[in-house]
């Protein structure tokens, strides 16, 4: 109990890094759309947990809301539309490549583990107070994010918002059932 | 301890599997839900390393990454609705009027 106590958190870690991994490895093997999208939706949330645990309860949130909120939903939508059941293994593109794959895996395998063990040697420095200060203010970590967010990235953030308009305008393009018959050289009626 | 190496062997795991999804599945909708979990293995090394070094830039640059996110998955999404209407499936080798 008092091992559970004193390492909380990495056990907290490793159980949602487990819970995170077989969510995606779900997405990539599951055949049916609705399991997948499920599966991309514990992964989302898994990795808002993740998040928490380095002081992003922002970033959480919006997480939350719009991967597990919006994009799921839109996801959901689109499956149900398109009335596609069976995604299906198929030929599976560069499957003579699977003995190299793999080979590559377990080499990447060792140097993830290795770098494990130096790093967990390395004192972890952290930066958990500035999370929440504005200047020398402690404040909340909404707060911090919007200060920097609006006082040094104001540029950015008016670009990404033209970004989304584009995006908007596309998606309504693509979705018009004109284009699809254009596509197919079909008449398109004025 | 935890530190920012576990949460950067995490995002690369998540990014490798996201890349084999996208790489060997050949129906659209694995293909662009590997996508978002490319994403999600980034935000992850942001925010590692915005609590590693202590700057919040980081964590402004996973709300641009979410944001773009939004952004292909709306096209993505209208994409794969184009798609089935004109072919009637999300099979990736079904799209190949440019000779690709």
């Amino acid at each position: 109990m008092e091992y559970l106590i004193a390492n909380f958190s990495a056990i907290l870690f490793y159980l949602v890094a487990v819970l995170a991994v077989a969510g995606a490895v779900g997405v990539v093997t599951l055949r049916s759309p609705v399991h997948a999208a499920v599966a991309l939706l514990e992964t989302f949330i898994m990795v808002a947990i993740l998040f928490v645990l380095r002081h992003a309860e922002f970033l959480a949130a919006v997480q939350v809301l719009v991967y597990a909120g919006g994009i799921m939903v839109l996801y959901l939508f689109v499956i149900m539309l398109v009335r596609i059941t069976d995604l299906g293994p198929g030929t599976v593109f560069l499957s003579g490549l699977a003995p190299l794959a793999i080979l590559g895996g377990v080499v990447l395998g060792c140097l993830i583990a290795i770098g494990i063990l130096l790093g967990s040697m390395a004192a972890g420095a952290s930066g958990a107070d500035a999370m929440t200060m504005i200047g020398g203010e402690t404040v909340g970590n909404t707060e911090a994010v919007g200060w920097v967010l609006y006082m040094k990235y104001l540029v950015p953030f008016e670009v990404v918002s033209v970004v989304l308009l584009v995006a908007m305008i596309g998606a309504i393009v693509f979705g018009r059932r004109d284009a699809a018959l254009a596509g197919a050289g079909e008449e398109v009626e004025p | 301890m935890i530190g920012a190496t576990h949460y950067v062997a995490l995002s690369l795991i998540l990014m490798c599997i996201g890349l084999v999804g996208v790489m060997v599945r050949r129906n659209f909708i694995t293909v662009l839900m590997s996508l978002e979990l490319m994403f999600n293995a980034v935000n992850l090394n942001l925010i590692a390393f915005s609590f590693r070094l202590g700057d919040l830039t980081g964590q402004v640059l996973a709300i641009f990454v979410i944001t773009i996110a939004a952004a292909e998955a709306a096209i993505g999404l209208g994409l794969i609705i184009a798609l089935v209407r004109l072919k009637d499936t999300v099979a990736l080798e079904e799209a190949d009027e440019m000779g690709g």
